[in-house]
């Protein structure tokens, strides 16, 4: 039975979503699991840990994220706790850290993960933005994975086996980079590595207002609002939203591409959505090979009315 | 300053991959490239030289023979020397960073250093932060906006929600680009003279004394992924096809 370390992502205290994906996938086998969390109290946590061995809980006087010392914190709680395979979730932090924490720890680390075999040490991830896959194994004496979120289904967390609580200490150092300000978006977004569901805009949207019409319809359906290269190179969106191999590699369950020609640059940051459906007024636009539903029409018509019946369907 | 830049040759976006012998790609007929985002890596190193007299940017490149093509690229933009690590084995990621940190290390003067976020081959989104773990100096990934104030380094990194964290960092450091940190020049045609007439100075893998057998990512297979079966266009009016299409998204495919 392996020791499965996870670090779990909290977000302005805010549980992510994703930590989810990574406990249901260290649940399964009844490994000997620990979660780490950064956090001035765990209580808030507890309820979602249930099933997992032990917590450590990570304290400190300023647990505001700095790589650095968040790195020399992991890599001697594996040392001490002996966590053979530490896996986290291949978010904006977890890219940052993972890597960093595989040279401390010296150990192996495959990146945005779609699988992992926690026995094994083998996981499979995409290579060549997405046309390939590939299967790696790493070896040694620690493994260190980072999963890509939206591919495990979670499951919700037993009711009973409440974890033991340990304590440990934010590294004391000085950070060599330090992180002096995070500067929120004005706009209140929805991540769009962690969306449910994504409603995207491509060049054909011809001007910066226009995306309203995206942001109406994805506020409807709670969903992230993305963008195509042409869309972000004309001015419409802003570079955080442009999906694709030069943008974000986003998973959703559903992904609505408004008024996207669909080039492999656009395809390999969204082809692995659970359902895509494309909405475009030319019915050879190449999209329409790769979605599941398409709609050959105007975008400025068929989204306002889309907007109205998903109203009508979700309440 | 010396200033470095890390670049990975990598094939072109447009090119279709296919597995040989399930381990390796089929190299026939594939275009190389700069993988982009250590364009602007390049850029920026480039930029960075332009503001500070005295100063140089070397490329580093590690793979085969045809990883000087890429270094050529670079030295046509305006780099000023270039490194070949002349390594015919597949590294991991933490090996190609080691024999890349030995390169530069052997450099005492080494500054900023400037990578890629990711290389769009294997997409292993670590070389650039390891590569700054072995020398033991400070790094930041996913760089939008990067400062020189004659003293420390500022930058800006996207994070989550279009959010991003402001950083300092003194030098030398590890800069990784993402899209959006600056326009790539082009080679102009003195350029593209000039470098041909550069000599690339080659290092041999066992000189950075690193070597396959420490590998500890290992690739097993690869494989193309399943194709999605050919989806359907709804038909009818606006309104009938939008109905029809919020029926299956919520009863067939369940998504809603
Ligand atoms: C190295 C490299 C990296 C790249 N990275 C990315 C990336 O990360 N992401 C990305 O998206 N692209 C990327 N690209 C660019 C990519 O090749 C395409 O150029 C881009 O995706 C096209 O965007 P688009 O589909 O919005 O525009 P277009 O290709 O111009 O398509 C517009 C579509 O809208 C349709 N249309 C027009 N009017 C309407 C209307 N009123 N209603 C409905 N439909 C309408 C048209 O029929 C057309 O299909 C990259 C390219 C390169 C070379
Ligand atoms: N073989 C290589 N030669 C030179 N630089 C590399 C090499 N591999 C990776 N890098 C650098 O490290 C960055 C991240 O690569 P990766 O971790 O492979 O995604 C790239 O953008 C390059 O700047």
């Amino acid at each position: 039975m392996a020791n499965i370390g996870l670090y779990i992502e909290l977000k302005d205290g805010v549980f992510k979503k994703s930590n989810r994906e990574l406990l249901t996938l260290a649940r399964r086998g009844g490994h000997n699991v620990t979660a780490v969390l950064f956090c001035p109290d765990v209580q808030p946590y507890l309820e979602e840990l249930n099933g997992v061995r032990a917590v450590i809980h990570v304290e400190g006087a300023d647990l505001s994220y700095q790589p650095d010392l968040y790195a020399r914190t992991l890599a001697s709680l594996i040392e001490e706790f002996k966590l053979d395979v530490f896996c986290g979730m291949h978010s904006a932090q977890g890219k940052d850290l993972f890597p960093r924490l595989a040279a401390k720890a010296k150990a192996g680390l495959v990146n945005d993960c779609l699988s992992v075999d926690l026995d094994e040490r083998k996981a499979v991830k995409p290579v060549y933005s997405g046309k390939l896959l590939a299967t790696y194994r790493v070896e040694g004496a620690k493994a260190l994975f980072t999963l890509r979120p939206n591919v495990i289904a979670a499951e919700p967390a037993g009711a009973n086996a409440r974890p033991e609580i340990k304590k440990a200490a934010l590294d004391g150092g000085d950070p060599a980079a330090r992180i002096v300000d995070v500067i929120k978006s004005a706009a209140q977004m929805i991540d769009l590595n962690e969306a449910v569901i994504i409603v995207s805009g491509g060049r054909a949207m011809k001007a910066k207002e226009n995306f309203a019409l995206l942001e109406d319809l994805a506020r409807v359906l709670h969903a992230g609002v993305g963008a195509s290269r042409a869309a972000v190179d004309a001015g419409f969106a802003s570079s955080d939203m442009q999906v694709g191999q030069t943008g974000k590699v986003v998973n959703p369950k559903l992904y609505i591409a408004c008024g996207i020609s669909g080039a492999i640059q656009h395809f390999v940051g969204m082809k692995t959505s659970k359902v895509i459906v494309a909405v475009n007024k030319d019915p050879e636009a190449p999209i329409f090979k790769k979605a599941d539903y398409g709609i050959v029409g105007d975008l400025f018509t068929v989204v306002p009315l889309l907007k109205e019946e998903l109203k009508k369907t979700l309440g | 300053m010396n200033i470095y830049v890390c670049i990975k040759q990598v094939p072109d976006t447009e090119a279709s991959i296919m597995v040989k012998d399930g381990r390796s790609i089929n190299e026939a007929n594939v275009k190389w490239i700069v993988s982009p985002y250590d364009e602007y890596a390049i850029e920026e190193a480039l930029k960075l030289k332009e503001k500070i007299p005295g100063s140089s940017v070397t490329a580093v490149g590690l793979g085969p023979e045809r990883v000087q093509n890429a270094l050529r690229t670079a030295l046509a933009m305006g780099a000023d020397s270039a490194v070949h690590v002349a390594c015919e084995a597949v590294l991991d990621p933490a090996g190609t960073a080691r024999a890349l940190a030995s390169v530069i290390s052997a450099d005492k003067d080494f500054g900023v250093i400037f990578t890629g976020r990711q290389a769009i081959d294997d997409d292993a989104y670590q070389v650039h932060l390891i590569l700054a773990e072995e020398l033991a100096v400070p790094a930041a990934t996913n760089v939008l906006a990067f400062h020189w104030d004659g003293q420390k380094v500022g930058i800006e990194r996207e994070i989550d929600e279009g959010a991003r964290e402001v950083i300092e960092m003194s030098i030398p450091c590890v800069v990784a680009a993402a899209k959006g940190l600056n326009t790539p020049r082009y080679a102009s045609m003195m350029g593209i003279m000039k470098a041909k007439k550069i000599a690339i100075r080659k290092v041999a893998l066992p000189e950075t004394g690193v070597d396959e057998a420490q590998n500890r990512v290992r690739l097993l297979t690869l494989s193309s992924p399943a194709e999605k079966p050919q989806g359907r266009i709804i038909p009818g009016e606006p309104e009938a096809a939008v109905r029809e299409l919020v029926r299956l998204l919520r009863d067939e495919a369940k998504v809603l």
